[in-house]
């Protein structure tokens, strides 16, 4: 498989706090790769520079085979990436519906794309409440909506950055079934999470940062094999 | 025979609040969208009320100038997103405040050296020009009855075009959380460069359909501008229906308090207090609302922002 998206040398700065020195990473098609770390480590802003927020100082990010560091934020998107941000950032002044809808497109160019009848069926919970507005929304439907939002978009590679936070025990399995069933479909899928143990089964590939810095890289079964790994750079 | 008056005061309020909707819509979409804060809107609602007037003078026609100084006014307000606004969204408020002012002093000039400093005639459209009677009792102009109209007509449409169309939800999206509306795809400087369009071309209305009830002059859109900030205020920066609630509000409030307060006043004060204290206390009642409003909801009546 060729990769997706390819990171290198990636060095992104907050005004004068620098807080990624020269970070690497690869995602092939259809796969799950995890970013892993403890809080601060830069995670997030890896994600804000992919998504073109927060642009990187150095280094490159090529997305199928072109250089998207100096892009915008939505050219970026429409180019095939969707981001499931930290917080969820669900529009609280549109309804659920109009969520999945107004941003709908297909971007991977799918001969069986994702539709809000499909979105529906995936999360059936957000067929009951299309009529709500984002704000009236429990944590776990928004969630889900961010999701749905995203898979609307049809993209190459979904970003989920720490989807699960603060969701109770029974609606985060929900959100690993939907991850399994996404990879079952052939989706790619970078995910910033710290439930190891979850993301071993489901994802690929594992980045462990620490500090901005890639600390190691390797397949779920080797980080499954090395348990002081998770000590060490995440505390668990 | 004060129901008559206060029926007739309503129409009055309803036809203010609608035009000041027009306003009050192009910038609490402005202001939510891209944060900023665009003092020159009143010169757009200048500018279309002077290209209507000199419009309906060379055409002679009322109906033919209008759509015309609608147009104008949109592809000027569109160069000047383009060519100058653009650059000042990454700029804090201070200095948008700054440049605006500055293009209200230019525009107020440049219209100076144009159409000279006496007011501008734009009179009614002949067929309008007499009054109707609406009850017994009860004549009022048609050409204010049109206003109405043609404030409800776009009113609606506007709400429509932002409730129920893509490019309105978008529009919303954008004006509630801009960043992650960018990181859906959404080309948020064309979206805002389309939505400037659409707002000076409403300001071009209201200074077209006002023109002709009050003066066409140089200024006139300092003042009307200081109420449609009253109104995004009290409605919510960004909300569309927070536009037309507060427009409504601040027309009807303004109006009728103007009409009945000081004789309100008259009933139980003394003639030498009620004489200052009645038209005085009428000409704050909008500030007083939007005061109380922000005491109980300090977002205004529908945040855009959750």
């Amino acid at each position: 498989m060729p990769a997706l998206l390819e990171i290198d040398a990636l060095e992104t700065a907050y005004g004068a706090s620098q807080v990624l020195f020269g970070l690497s990473l690869q995602i092939r098609e259809g796969e799950v790769a995890t970013l892993l770390g403890r809080n601060g480590m830069g995670k997030t802003t890896t994600v804000r520079s992919i998504m073109g927020l927060t642009p990187a100082r150095s280094g490159s990010i090529r997305f199928r085979g072109k250089d998207i560091e100096a892009w915008s934020p939505d050219r970026i998107a429409r180019a095939g990436i969707a981001l499931v941000p930290e917080g969820r950032q669900i529009f609280p002044n549109l309804t659920v519906a109009e969520h999945l809808v107004a941003f709908a497109a297909n971007r991977n160019g799918s001969s069986n794309p994702w539709t809000l009848q499909r979105v529906y069926d995936f999360f059936p919970q957000l067929a009951e409440r299309s009529r709500n507005m984002g704000n009236q929304l429990s944590g776990g439907e928004q969630q889900m909506l961010a999701i749905g939002r995203a898979l609307m978009t049809n993209p190459h590679l979904v970003i989920l950055d720490e989807a699960t936070e603060g969701l109770a025990p029974l609606i985060r399995e929900e959100i690993w079934r939907c991850l399994t069933a996404l990879k079952a479909a052939g989706q790619a899928i970078l995910v910033i999470d710290k439930y190891v143990e979850r993301l071993i089964e489901i994802a690929d590939t594992h980045t462990l940062i620490e500090r901005g810095r890639v600390a190691w890289q390797g397949s779920s079964a080797e980080l499954a094999g090395n348990p002081g790994l998770w000590h060490r750079y995440l505390g668990v | 025979m004060s129901g008559i008056l206060l029926l007739e005061q309503s129409l009055n309020g309803l036809q203010f609040g609608l035009m000041l909707f027009l306003l009050a819509a192009g910038l609490t979409l402005v202001f939510g969208i891209m944060d900023m804060i665009n003092l020159a809107h009143g010169s757009l609602y200048m500018l279309g009320a002077y290209l209507m007037a000199t419009l309906a003078q060379a055409t002679g026609s009322f109906l033919v100038a209008l759509p015309l100084a609608i147009v104008a006014t949109g592809i000027l307000g569109v160069l000047l997103e383009m060519s100058l606004l653009r650059k000042l969204y990454q700029r804090d408020h201070l200095a948008q405040v700054l440049a605006t002012f500055a293009l209200i002093l230019i525009a107020n000039e440049v219209v100076r050296m144009i159409w000279g400093a006496q007011p501008m005639m734009l009179a009614t459209p002949a067929v309008l020009s007499g009054p109707v009677d609406l009850l017994p009792g009860l004549s009022y102009p048609s050409y204010r009855l049109l206003v109405i109209g043609v404030g409800l007509a776009v009113a609606a449409l506007l709400y429509w075009l932002v409730t129920r169309t893509r490019t309105g939800m978008l529009v919303r999206a954008g004006a509630s959380n801009r960043e992650m509306a960018t990181a859906m795809g959404v080309n948020i400087k064309r979206l805002f460069t389309i939505v400037f369009g659409i707002g000076a071309m409403l300001c071009a209305l209201a200074g077209a359909l006002l023109g002709p009830l009050l003066a066409v002059q140089v200024g006139m859109g300092e003042e009307i501008l200081i109420l449609a900030f009253v109104v995004i205020v009290i409605g919510g920066i960004g909300s569309i229906r927070g536009a037309l609630v507060g427009a409504l509000l601040v027309g009807m409030v303004d109006t009728i308090g103007r009409a009945f307060l000081p004789a309100l006043f008259r009933e139980f004060l003394p003639p030498q207090y009620a004489a200052g204290l009645g038209p005085g206390l009428a000409s704050i009642l909008i500030y007083l609302l939007m005061a109380l409003v922000l005491f109980w909801k300090p977002q205004g009546l529908f945040p855009a922002r959750g």
